[in-house]
C-alpha cells in the first residue's frame, strides 16, 4: 500500500505563488477560486518575531471528515496513495463536505460539484510530481510515498522537525510543514 | 502580535464559511416541525383518540406532508448539482447523517400517508368518495391503527433527531459539534408542533392538553439550551469561542431576544397563565413558539458556520 503525502519546507518557501499559478493552469481552476494558496503567519513582539510562510491545500487526511459525511460516496479515498478525491458525477453539491473540512480546503466549482486539490493524481499516476511541486523555484515541496521508508519524503519527515495543521481536529493530515 | 494572512478568497468560503443560506435552516425547521407532528399524532393514534372525529391526528399528517415537501424543496434548492440528486438513493453511506436522512425521509412519506388514510378530512372525502371507501378499510382495526401510531412516533423521533445529528457530526464547526444538538432540535420540533396543532385543534380538551405539553417541551428546551452552552463553555478553546458567539457575540441579540425571550420564555409564561385559566388561550403564544423555532435554526446554522478551529499554527 502507498500513502501519498507532501512535505513543505517553510524555511525555503518565499510565498512566490508559483504553485498557485501552476495549479490553476494545470487543473483549469476557475477564476475566483483556488485549490492551493499562500498563508503567512507572523507571531511575537518586535524584534523577536517569527514568520512562517507556507503553501496550503487539501491535507488529504487519513481520517477525512469530508469522506465520512458524503451522502453519495462521491468523496472517497483513491486506491492509489489514499488521495482524497471527488467523483464529479456522483456529487450532488450538498456542501456537507465543505462544512466538514477544518481547513476550508474545498469549494463549490461553478459547475456545481465540490472541488479541491487532487495532488494532481493524473500526473502522479504517470510518475510525475504534482504541478505545484514541479514548478517551485525554491524546491520547498517534496511529494512522495510516506509508507516507503526510502522515499525522500519519509527521510525528510524522519530527520526534520515538522508540524501539521490543526492536529487537534484529529484528521491525520498528510501534509507536513518542515520548520 | 499574531497575524495571519492568506491569498485564498474562495467564494462562499472566505472570509468566513457561508455555504448554507436560508434553505438549510428552513428545511431543518420544517423537518423538525413534521417530526414533532408525527410524534404527537402518532401518540393520539396509539392512545385510541381516533374515535373522536375532531382529533387533530387526522389533519396533522396532511399538513405534515405538505410542510415536509416544502422543506425538501428548500433542500433541493440548496443543492448545487441538482440533476444528480438521485445519487442519494443509489447508496447508503453509514457514516453520513445526510444519507441516513435521505432514507429516513423515504420511510416517512408512507408512514404519513398511512396516517392520512385512516380518516380523510370531511371536505376531501365528500368530494372524493373513493377516499372514504379507502378509509373504511381501516374502520375498527384498532390494532393496525395503533401500530401506524407507533411507526409514526418512531419515524418522527428519527427525523427530529437526524436534523440535529446532521450538523453535530460536522466537527470542523465547534458550535455544531455538541452531542446535545439532536435533543435541542427534537424538543424544539416537538414544541413547534404542539404549538401548531394547538392552533388548528378543534377539540377543547385536546387544545388544553397540547398547551400543557408545549409548556413541558419549552421548559425542557430551556434546560437543553443551558446544558449545551455549559457543555461548550467547559470544553476546548474553540468550543468556548463558539458558545461566546451566542452568549455575548454577534449572534447574542437575536439569540437572547428572539430565540430565548420571545420564542420560549414569553410564550411559556402566556401558556402557563392560559392552562391555569388566568387568561384565555391565545394564538400569540403558539405563533411566537413557531417563529422562535425557525429563528433558532437560522441562528444555529449561521453561527455554526462562523465558528471554526484556530487557523494559526504558533
Amino acid at each position: 500500500m502507498s500513502r501519498f503525502g507532501m512535505a513543505i519546507d517553510t524555511v525555503r518557501c518565499v510565498g512566490c505563488m508559483d504553485c498557485v499559478v501552476a495549479c490553476k493552469t494545470e487543473n483549469k481552476v476557475p477564476e475566483g477560486f483556488n485549490r492551493d494558496w499562500i498563508t503567512e503567519e507572523a507571531f511575537g513582539n518586535f524584534p523577536n518575531i517569527q514568520l512562517e510562510i507556507r503553501t496550503e491545500r487539501c491535507n488529504h487526511c487519513e481520517e477525512a471528515p469530508c469522506v465520512d459525511c458524503c451522502p453519495t460516496g462521491a468523496s472517497h479515498y483513491h486506491d492509489t496513495g489514499g488521495v482524497v478525491l471527488v467523483n464529479h458525477n456522483e456529487c450532488i453539491g450538498c456542501k456537507a463536505c465543505v462544512a466538514s473540512c477544518p481547513y476550508d480546503a474545498r469549494f463549490i466549482h461553478p459547475d456545481g460539484y465540490a472541488d479541491k486539490c487532487t495532488f494532481c493524481i493524473h500526473r502522479v499516476e504517470k510518475g510525475e510530481d504534482p504541478a505545484c511541486v514541479s514548478v517551485c523555484p525554491t524546491h520547498c515541496m517534496t511529494f512522495g510515498d510516506l509508507d516507503d521508508p526510502n522515499s525522500k519524503i519519509s527521510k525528510l519527515v524522519k530527520s526534520r522537525k515538522w508540524h501539521v495543521l490543526k492536529p487537534e481536529a484529529g484528521t491525520k493530515p498528510h501534509i507536513y510543514y518542515l520548520t | 502580535m499574531h497575524e495571519l494572512t492568506t491569498t485564498r478568497h474562495n467564494h462562499l468560503i472566505d472570509p468566513v464559511l457561508h455555504v448554507w443560506g436560508w434553505e438549510i435552516p428552513v428545511y431543518l425547521f420544517l423537518g423538525g416541525m413534521v417530526a414533532g407532528m408525527m410524534i404527537i399524532s402518532g401518540y393520539f393514534l396509539f392512545k385510541g383518540k381516533t374515535k373522536n372525529t375532531d382529533c387533530s391526528c387526522f389533519l396533522a399528517p396532511l399538513i405534515s406532508i405538505v410542510l415536509l415537501s416544502l422543506g425538501m424543496f428548500a433542500l433541493f434548492l440548496d443543492l448545487e448539482h441538482k440533476l444528480y440528486v438521485w445519487r442519494l438513493y443509489t447508496t447508503f453511506e453509514i457514516t453520513s447523517p445526510m444519507s441516513w436522512g435521505a432514507w429516513i425521509l423515504l420511510l416517512v412519506y408512507p408512514a404519513l400517508i398511512a396516517n392520512i388514510i385512516i380518516r380523510f378530512p370531511d371536505k376531501l372525502s365528500d368530494r372524493f368518495p373513493k377516499l372514504k371507501e379507502l378509509s373504511n378499510k381501516f374502520a375498527g382495526k384498532y390494532f393496525l391503527i395503533k401500530n401506524i401510531g407507533i411507526i409514526n412516533m418512531m419515524l418522527g423521533a428519527m427525523l427530529g433527531m437526524y436534523t440535529g445529528v446532521l450538523l453535530s457530526t460536522l466537527a470542523a464547526r465547534p458550535l455544531w459539534n455538541t452531542s446535545i444538538l439532536w435533543l435541542l432540535f427534537l424538543t424544539s420540533g416537538l414544541s413547534g408542533a404542539a404549538a401548531f396543532i394547538h392552533m388548528i385543534a378543534k377539540d377543547v380538551e385536546e387544545r388544553e392538553l397540547l398547551a400543557k405539553a408545549d409548556n413541558g417541551f419549552l421548559t425542557i428546551e430551556i434546560f437543553v439550551i443551558a446544558l449545551m452552552l455549559i457543555g461548550l463553555l467547559t470544553s476546548t478553546e474553540v468550543h468556548k469561542d463558539a458558545a461566546t458567539l451566542l452568549i455575548s457575540g454577534s449572534f447574542a441579540p437575536v439569540f437572547w431576544v428572539f430565540v430565548v425571550g420571545l420564542g420560549i420564555i414569553i410564550p411559556l409564561f402566556i401558556q402557563l397563565l392560559a392552562v391555569n385559566h388566568k387568561i384565555k388561550h391565545t394564538p400569540l403564544a403558539p405563533v411566537f413558539v413557531i417563529l422562535g423555532g425557525l429563528i433558532l435554526r437560522f441562528v444555529i446554522v449561521q453561527a455554526g458556520q462562523v465558528s471554526h478551529y484556530i487557523n494559526a499554527h504558533f
